[in-house]
């Protein structure tokens, strides 16, 4: 667990970078397009915008993003139950001071934290959040916003989402002033070398800005999908329970349609799951959050083993093969019991029960297991209902059973 | 030549007393956190003994025939209270718990008792409060393991040996439906 936390920590540190990076660049062809030289200004007023708006944010961002959600902050005699249940994962997770909690007056369903460290937390839900959901349910949300405030998520995504909006600002003062203005000033030496130069950078700044923002973005919410899985994670560390969150997710995302009025792209991956969904903003790269359909599963994969941040790690790879997961009628093709190896020392139960559902003969991981299988001399009775039911010498009852559709075979 | 070795000496000194200094403080805050941890179990437990007597108190204005289970969650509160030591203290807990659980078996009898909001509030904060000691006993055993991970795995290992760092011991539950007693809803 604390090792994931160090190596996020690590990976947030090159996003960072590679969006500095962006914006110095940006910041210096622009200077050196509108005037030769001026390179070195451009990069210091991006950085100067930038770090004024850090400030800001630092200081002031919770506060912002609770005003523009419009939340409002509530005591505990107006909602104990919520109130208990932060108290609990506060408790769960160590956290020395437990967050603000806030209500967003909006029928949708969703939730969100802030606050740059965890002495400076705030929790925001939905009424409606309250009203759908059951105890064990709120609390798997809840869980999943404090593993944000004690991964220091809001701290870095803050970070990241200023230096987003300093580069859309850059980007759209400059294309705007390119279009409107005259701020463009031809360079003050006639010689062709250097005209031809400040065409180039003049080019060169035209696509950074164009660019830039789009770059910028897909980092953003690169490091955002990333963070959520790893919520989830911290979730079901916290409450020991991940059915609690999946369950939870399943009915955020039946209700997805609920548009959440007071969110916007720039708030969108605080929440915990997409508030932008119902207007049909998410595709691939360009979304904040993994799909929610993938996280319950992630989540429900665990519920029955260990919860531990490994055994989600494991429960993230098996749902993310080579082999991209193939849907039937919603059930998925790789499960649990599939990936492991079959020992002959298993007892023949525990064999005959882990018989994968759905058979597909494409599968290039199951053939390699019914390989291994033969060589332990288990014999197949291909099942009526499309089963593969795989029987291990050492089963010694006349009929076998299929545990799907329940039909008897005789060995 | 030798005053160049001397250097080298002297850097390396620096750097293994550093390094010392370090795992040393992280073993101090590991400690410290998971004493915390230990502390805050406490808490818990005083609050659910706090909130006992006004259950008790709320379902006897209800039902007041049901004499014997009131005196036993009373005595049963008395004894957590006194209990002294790990050992002593995780028995009388436990023995407390049951009593509440039959304390709600009565409540359920009384649908009156059940609707009332006073009842309704008071037992969200119990249930709450059982989540919480959970919780807390969860937190103290990831710090425990947490501070004898590192007591154990080298170089850490030789630190506290130095300074005589003892490993933690876990808070086990010997009862297993014993973890999922709080969770039940009475709503």
């Amino acid at each position: 667990m604390w090792e994931q936390i160090r190596l996020n920590k690590r990976r947030s540190v090159y996003l960072v970078a590679a969006m500095a990076l962006l914006l110095t660049a940006l910041g210096f062809v622009i200077g050196e397009a509108s005037e030769p030289g001026a390179g070195p200004i451009g990069v210091a007023i991006a950085v100067g915008v930038w770090l004024i708006m850090t400030l800001i944010a630092y200081f002031q961002g919770g506060n912002i993003l609770m005003a523009v959600s419009g939340a409002r902050r509530i005591k505990k005699e107006d909602n104990p139950v919520l109130f208990n249940v932060v108290e609990e994962m506060v408790i769960a997770s160590g956290m020395s001071r437990v967050p603000d909690i806030y209500i967003i007056d909006s029928p949708a369903l969703n939730a969100f934290a802030t606050g740059r460290d965890p002495e400076h937390a705030a929790v925001a839900v939905t009424a409606g959040l309250l009203t759908q959901l059951n105890r064990d349910q709120l609390q798997g949300v809840i869980a999943h916003e404090i593993s944000h405030v004690v991964h220091r998520d809001i701290l870095f995504m803050t970070l990241l989402s200023v230096m987003l909006g300093s580069i859309v600002m850059i980007s759209e003062v400059f294309l705007r002033g390119l279009f409107y203005g005259r701020r463009i000033r031809r360079s003050r030496s006639s010689s062709r070398g250097e005209g031809q130069a400040q065409l180039v950078m003049l080019i060169l700044a035209l696509v950074l800005a164009i660019l830039a923002p789009l770059l910028a973005q897909i980092i953003y919410f690169a490091a955002s999908r990333r963070r959520e899985y790893l919520a989830d994670a911290g979730a079901a560390v916290l409450t020991r329970y991940p059915e609690g969150l999946a369950s939870a997710l399943e009915v955020l995302a039946a209700n997805a349609y609920v548009p959440l009025e007071t969110a916007n792209r720039a708030t969108a991956p605080l929440f915990i799951v997409n508030p932008l969904q119902a207007s049909g903003l998410s595709l691939g790269l360009f979304s904040t959050h993994p799909p929610t359909e993938e996280r319950i599963k992630i989540l429900r994969s665990m519920a029955g083993g260990v919860t531990s941040m490994p055994s989600y790690l494991s429960a993230w790879a098996r749902s993310n093969p080579a082999v991209k997961p193939q849907y039937t009628n919603g059930t998925p093709l790789f499960n649990a019991a599939q990936t492991r190896a079959p020992s002959p020392q298993m007892s023949p139960s525990a064999t005959v029960a882990s018989a994968v559902p759905l058979a597909s003969p494409r599968n290039p991981a199951r053939e390699a297991f019914d390989t291994v299988r033969k060589a332990y001399n288990y014999k197949f009775i291909d099942c009526s209902c499309g089963l593969k039911i795989k029987i291990p010498p050492n089963y010694n009852r006349p009929t076998v059973t299929c545990p799907r559709c329940k039909s008897v075979y005789k060995v | 030549m030798l005053i160049n070795l001397f250097y080298v000496i002297i850097l390396i000194a620096v750097v293994v007393a550093l390094t010392v200094v370090f795992l040393y403080n992280s073993l101090i805050r590991l400690t410290n956190q998971a004493k915390n941890a230990w502390s805050n179990i406490d808490v818990q437990l005083r609050r659910r003994h706090d909130l006992i007597p006004n259950l008790v108190e709320t379902v006897k204005g209800y039902a007041k025939h049901e004499r014997e289970v009131f005196e036993q969650v009373t005595k049963a509160r008395a004894n957590a209270m006194q209990a002294q030591g790990i050992a002593a203290q995780s028995q009388a807990e436990n023995l407390l718990t049951r009593a509440l659980g039959q304390l709600r078996v009565v409540a359920e009898a009384y649908p009156d008792l059940k609707a009332s909001q006073n009842f309704l509030a008071l037992q969200e904060e119990l249930a709450s409060t059982e989540n919480k000691i959970a919780f807390a006993r969860q937190f103290y055993n990831d710090s425990a393991m947490r501070l004898n991970t590192k007591l154990q795995s080298f170089p850490t290992n030789i630190i506290a040996q130095l300074f005589g760092f003892q490993p933690l011991e876990y808070f086990q539950i010997e009862d297993a439906n014993a973890r999922n007693a709080p969770s039940t809803n009475f709503g």
